[in-house]
């Protein structure tokens, strides 16, 4: 398992938008299983509503976690979305 | 006539019937299944329907208003395979062995629930997000036809609130505006319809009953006036309004960012006369390429004493980084005669248009000038600030007032203050004194500006207070021309800029006369920019300068 962590910068913090965004790209990574974990709960990436449900905000640190395919590779391409658009 | 105040979210005025959106049933019926595998079928496809009708709008969207309104039915598409969602239909339908539409119905409740107990606004406003997922998916089940309006007339329509997917897929051409009991300046209908430039007004509330059906309203988007019914007076100012607002924004997509130049090339510079710094926004949005005069009266007419150097430097810092370096020529406080101020103690009187004002006051009360040229020139180190003096009638009193700049930047340069020593010093030119002995002015400052409401007066001995002189008091009379003419030469006989800041500039039955005789800028109100600069443009001075000039200057008697 591959994971980093990220402060979101987005002043809005991960709204509809943001997420529909993200769950489309993690969609791209067939073989993974990617997560996102702010305190206590963890969410697939797949599911947008959990996502907009855990009302992540700027300034608010997450975890995501890579599991399964090429895992480097796909936490990476991950980690650069995040910086591009989160 | 029937007023309703709610939130204006998006601008413009329409007046057309008023029209309650129909929206499909919302019962539905509720039933056991035993072929749960069919009914669970019967749902794929209509979600999969639903991801299509989604996709036809989205395309819909992107055409209108762009990539980022085409997001929102992407997301919605993704709601509706959203995984939890479908499992906890598929659930409800392989367990419960439940119909899907009545599934549907309670899954979309309950997520909405959740988004609707979240500690954020907007992510409360979600909620409806999700119903309105769900109704096209059970709309599609339950083979209802979504959208559309039944109207032959285009109407102002009226609901409780509307969800993102029926303003998309309501037909342009029938609407007028929008009008909806609930929602906010950040849901989704109040979104969609700033982007697509229809006025639309939120939270009325109860206020917008169903008996107002098919009758005639007009609402204000600016203001957030619905108007049932109205009367004769309101409908006739408010549609005038709307053909102001119409005309502007035809002008504006035009003329924006266009040049202010005659078809022969001569060019002018418009600039806008504000009276507050708020009124910035309205220069920028109008496109007016600087401020020609700022009245730095609001100051002193806020305060009940004598505002501090301070309290001034932070106003003109604000207008002039809010102009991002555009030039801001500020006029020193220009009281007495109609505009007083109890805290002056001025004494009453007789003639107060031939009395202690503006400029006179300020020399007479050397402490009130000092400080606000101390925050004027403060200020300039923030854009760029041309500082101008009201009231002249003789070079020693512009003589005077100079040597006072001169002692505060030499104050603000010894205690280490920064300014910019690039400030320009200029005067109005209001009184026929002042015009005639221009010549000599124009050596002594960097720019006139023509006040013409005063030279007008003055020249005509009108008093512009008076209402009774009606044709007497008439700011084409030759005898003003013929100075502004006069003024024009010579600033140009010494190189500097001679503009014109009464309100005579926006004249544009003058405008050919001003651009014949060369004047260098026109300051107006900032709705007034575009229709001036729309005229410069259609004018060809070299064909009309001749004429002109000599008509104005002839001493035959015009028939």
């Amino acid at each position: 398992m591959k994971s980093f962590d990220y402060i979101i910068t987005d002043p809005v913090g991960i709204h509809a938008r943001p997420a529909g965004i993200l769950v489309k790209e993690v969609k791209n990574y067939t073989d993974s299983v990617v997560t996102l974990t702010k305190g206590d709960k963890t969410v697939n990436l797949l599911k947008l509503m959990a996502l907009m449900q855990l009302g992540v905000k700027q300034g608010d640190t997450v975890t995501v976690s890579v599991e399964g395919g090429d895992e480097e590779a796909v936490c990476a391409a991950i980690e650069d979305f995040f910086k591009a658009n989160l | 006539m029937i007023t309703i105040q709610g939130k204006g979210v998006s601008t413009g005025v329409a007046a057309g019937p008023l029209y309650f959106y129909q929206r499909a049933k919302s019962t539905i019926t509720r039933y056991q299944i035993t072929d749960l595998e069919a009914e669970w079928a019967r749902f794929k496809a209509a979600q999969a329907k639903a991801i299509e009708q989604l996709g036809v709008l989205a395309e819909k969207a992107r055409e209108e208003a762009g990539d980022e309104a085409a997001l929102l039915f992407e997301t919605h598409q993704m709601m509706c395979e959203d995984l939890d969602y479908e499992e906890a239909i598929e659930n409800g339908i392989k367990e419960e062995l439940r119909n899907a539409e009545a599934v549907v119905t309670d899954v979309a409740a309950q997520f909405a629930e959740m988004f609707a107990s979240m500690d954020d606004t907007y992510m409360q406003a979600r909620a409806a997000d999700v119903k309105d997922v769900s109704s096209r998916i059970i709309g599609i089940l339950s083979g209802v036809v979504q959208g559309g309006i039944d109207s032959d007339v285009p109407v102002v329509l009226a609901a409780d609130d509307l969800a993102p997917s029926e303003t998309v897929q309501l037909d342009k051409s029938k609407i007028l505006g929008f009008v909806t009991a609930g929602g906010s300046g950040s849901s989704h209908t109040a979104i969609l319809a700033r982007t697509m430039g229809i006025p639309a007004i939120v939270g009325v509330g109860d206020q917008l009953k169903p008996e107002y059906e098919g009758r005639s309203v007009i609402i204000d988007g600016g203001t957030g006036n619905v108007v049932v019914d109205p009367d004769d007076p309101t409908r006739e100012r408010l549609m005038a309004k709307r053909a102001e607002l119409i005309k502007r924004q035809e002008l504006l997509n035009q003329l924006k960012g266009l040049p202010n130049e005659s078809k022969d090339g001569q060019k002018v510079r418009i600039y806008c006369n504000i009276g507050n710094p708020e009124d910035v926004h309205s220069v920028l949005e109008n496109d007016g390429a600087g401020i020609g005069l700022f009245r730095s009266e609001f100051l002193y007419l806020n305060c009940d004493d004598y505002p501090s150097e301070d309290y001034q430097f932070e106003a003109y810092k604000k207008v002039l980084a809010d102009m991002g370096g555009k030039e801001v020529v500020i006029r020193t406080l220009d009281i007495g005669a109609d505009k007083m101020i109890g805290y002056f103690n001025l004494p009453h009187e007789e003639n107060p248009a031939l009395g202690n004002r503006a400029l006179r006051i300020c020399l007479n009360r050397p402490e009130i000038f000092k400080t606000q040229l101390r925050a004027l020139y403060r200020a300039s180190a923030y854009g760029k600030l041309s500082i101008m003096f009201p009231m002249v009638t003789s070079v020693w009193e512009v003589k005077e007032a100079k040597k006072m700049c001169e002692l505060v930047m030499k104050e603000l340069k010894a205690e280490g203050i920064p300014y910019s020593d690039e400030v320009d010093v200029g005067i109005m030119i209001e009184t026929p004194a002042a015009a005639v002995i221009s010549d000599r002015l124009a050596k002594i400052v960097d720019f006139f500006s023509i006040g013409t409401n005063d030279l007008t007066q003055y020249t005509l001995a009108c008093d512009r207070q008076n209402n009774d002189l009606g044709r007497f008091f008439n700011a084409h009379h030759p005898a003003v021309l013929r100075l502004i003419k006069m003024v024009a030469a010579n600033a140009h006989k010494e190189g500097i800029w001679c503009g014109i800041c009464g309100e005579l500039g926006a004249d544009l039955e003058l405008t050919e006369t001003f651009l014949s005789i060369g004047v260098d800028e026109l300051s107006v109100s900032p709705r007034a920019v575009l229709p001036l600069r729309q005229k410069v443009r259609e004018t060809t001075v070299s064909l009309v300068r001749d004429k002109i000039v000599a008509d104005l200057m002839s001493d035959e008697i015009p028939i």
